[in-house]
């Protein structure tokens, strides 16, 4: 068969190609009204990384007074405590001054963010594909438009209705049938013992994460496992495979790394969600969570539940510590999602979402 | 007997994966139907005649209509110009460095934005909890979406269009708007509605950069700051009465329902523009 060359995807535009070789002809080929409104949109194009900036200079100039006073012990203290903010004596350390016996250790914090979002991933991602395997592959196109609807609704529900949602529906419900269930049949692993607590924590927590990156994984994979070759998944029949043996050795292979960055996305976005996971995660500070229900606390939900508070802080050293824990999540999400971007270059072309997967 | 144990491996697979699509619809139902099912009998006209101070949430409902037209205009041209510049006219490794820049902007958490703003905005530059420093954060989130959407659209436009005007001698700028748009159209829209309805959403940005306010918004773009209603379900919930319990539960009835139009909206608009990219591409 005769090889087709697609056209080109790039856009091409005529006067454009000709400015970019000989400025001075395309002064006189491109009108001034084309120049000017190439310029805007070049204008608007730099907005993003000087946002970008913008924030990488402020979270780091505000985080570095913090992370100098703390040094180590900032990774490794279990305890942040903004200090007493009632007595005049400072304590200082490395030249760095803040209230007395201040101490910011976000190692719980850290640990409680990297559980609840394993939590969510360990869920979300057999869930996500296992559902839009069967949604791609069985059921008719018509359904398959109303059923995204539904993923949809998932990527749009505000958090704070998912916390809402936590708070006094799903949580409650799962601390009273749910938990008990599972603190007895898992009872052997440690972590899972009781006591079940009121349905405020850990558990609770990387659940609804899950449902929220949900969404993320599956958009992705659905529109990857459309863009399997028909042909090779026909051939596939032919040998008499059965429809199972034809996802396993056909169209998982083929979308295995954009599953793989998807999933990476999703993580991100678990770890830096905040409304839903404070008002599920129960807020635990300076302790690590005793088992899987127990109450946690999280670096995004922490900085939103305490800014407050820090505010008061006459050396405003707390406002730093908290800046000091955004920027190792904001370290932690770019790494993350960096990763993610570079599986999909390398391997597959595009697709890929941004932030929630609408 | 060896067939036997593939058609029940094959069985078990679809069984395993209806149960997971299930796990991924049930929740969306639950959430809605739950959420709505108890407190729609709540919402009576005067929770819409009369703010917060008064048991309302009329101003929260302004609040969030304000902060999202704001959104609008603040990252609507910044996003659908930067769409237009890295579909049309970057080309090669300059443009996919600065659309990765877009998409490492969309991966920054929300909250890590909104403290951001704090620091930058309501401290530095004075300019206390308000609405301004609310919407910046907000467009912050949202341009990369405005971005991605509108390069996209523009890209599903074939090239024949691109050079039938140009072989008229058409300008850029027309060719653009009279030519490359209108196909292109509803899938720019489709990212706008995406952004308003991120805009209605979002909590964590603004808790420290719009603040709050019990009464209605004044027409003052800094020193003043201004209700939403995701602040309203957030709070209340907390709050140790059954009317504040009962305005949180109207206030998220009020945003997913506001939510709910915002996806319809962008269903029919991606629906119009997978139906023109199916036309322009015969």
């Amino acid at each position: 068969m005769e090889q087709v060359q697609a056209p080109p995807r790039r856009a091409l535009w005529l006067g454009g190609r000709l400015g970019r070789k000989d400025p001075e002809e395309a002064s006189a080929v491109t009108p001034m009204g084309d120049r000017v409104f190439r310029a805007c949109c070049g204008v608007a194009t730099l907005v993003a990384p000087v946002l970008l900036g913008i924030l990488a200079v402020v979270m780091l100039t505000s985080a570095i007074p913090a992370l100098r006073y703390s040094g180590l012990t900032f990774i490794t203290g279990r305890v942040f405590d903004f200090g007493n903010l009632y007595v005049n004596a400072l304590t200082v350390h490395n030249g760095v001054s803040a209230p007395h016996n201040a101490q910011y250790g976000a190692a719980v914090l850290l640990v409680g963010t990297l559980l609840t979002s394993i939590i969510a991933l360990v869920m979300a991602v057999p869930i996500a594909v296992g559902g839009v395997i069967v949604l791609v592959e069985r059921v008719p196109i018509w359904l398959q438009g109303f059923m995204g609807l539904f993923l949809e609704v998932l990527a749009g529900i505000p958090s704070v209705a998912y916390g809402l949602w936590g708070l006094i529906i799903f949580g409650p419900l799962m601390a009273h049938n749910v938990y008990p269930i599972l603190a007895r049949v898992l009872g052997f692993i440690p972590a899972f013992r009781g006591p079940v607590g009121g349905g405020q924590g850990l558990l609770t927590a990387g659940l609804i994460l899950a449902v929220m990156i949900v969404p993320i994984i599956a958009t992705t994979t659905r529109d990857l496992l459309r863009s399997v070759p028909v042909l090779q998944k026909e051939g596939a029949f032919a040998l008499g495979m059965t429809h199972f043996d034809v996802v396993r050795i056909v169209s998982i292979p083929f979308v295995r790394s954009g599953i793989i960055a998807a999933s990476l996305l999703g993580w991100a976005r678990a770890l830096g969600e905040t409304m839903a996971v404070l008002m599920i995660c129960g807020n635990a500070i300076n302790i690590y969570p005793y088992n899987v229900y127990a109450p946690t606390g999280t670096v995004a939900a922490n900085i939103a539940a305490t800014l407050d508070g820090a505010l008061t802080d006459a050396t405003g050293m707390a406002v730093r510590a908290l800046a000091a824990t955004g920027l190792a999540l904001l370290l932690i999400t770019l790494a993350t999602n960096w990763l993610a971007r570079a599986i999909v270059s390398r391997t597959t072309q595009g697709g890929m979402p941004v932030g929630r997967g609408f | 007997m060896r067939d036997l144990y593939r058609r029940a491996q094959d069985i078990s697979f679809w069984v395993l994966c209806g149960l997971a699509l299930t796990a991924i619809i049930a929740p969306a139902v639950w959430i809605i139907v739950g959420l709505l099912h108890d407190s729609l009998p709540l919402l009576k006209p005067d929770l819409f005649t009369h703010d917060t101070a008064h048991g309302g949430l009329m101003n929260a409902i302004l609040g969030t209509l304000v902060l999202a037209f704001g959104v609008l205009l603040v990252a609507g041209p910044i996003g659908v110009g930067a769409g237009i510049y890295l579909a049309e006219f970057g080309a090669g490794r300059r443009s996919a460095v600065l659309r990765s820049f877009s998409e490492v902007l969309a991966g920054i958490p929300s909250i890590v934005i909104g403290y951001t703003g704090y620091l930058l905005l309501v401290v530095q530059f004075h300019w206390q909890y308000s609405l301004l420093a609310g919407i910046m954060a907000l467009s912050t989130i949202v341009i990369p979406y405005i971005i991605k959407t509108t390069e996209v659209s523009l890209r599903q436009v074939p090239n024949n269009l691109r050079e039938g005007a140009a072989a008229l001698g058409l300008p850029e700028v027309t060719t653009l708007f009279r030519v490359l748009m209108p196909p292109a159209l509803p899938g720019v829209l489709t990212g706008l509605v995406v952004a308003l309805a991120i805009s209605t959403g979002e909590t964590a940005p603004l808790l420290y950069t719009a603040g709050f306010s019990d009464s209605n918004p004044v027409p003052a773009l800094t020193h003043h700051p201004i209700g939403y209603l995701t602040y309203i379900v957030f709070t209340d919930i907390q709050l140790p009465s059954v009317q504040a319990h009962q305005l949180a539960n109207a206030a998220a009835d009020v945003t997913l329902v506001f939510l709910l139009i915002l996806i319809l909206t962008g269903r029919f608009l991606a629906a119009r523009a997978r139906r023109q990219t199916a036309r322009m591409a015969v």
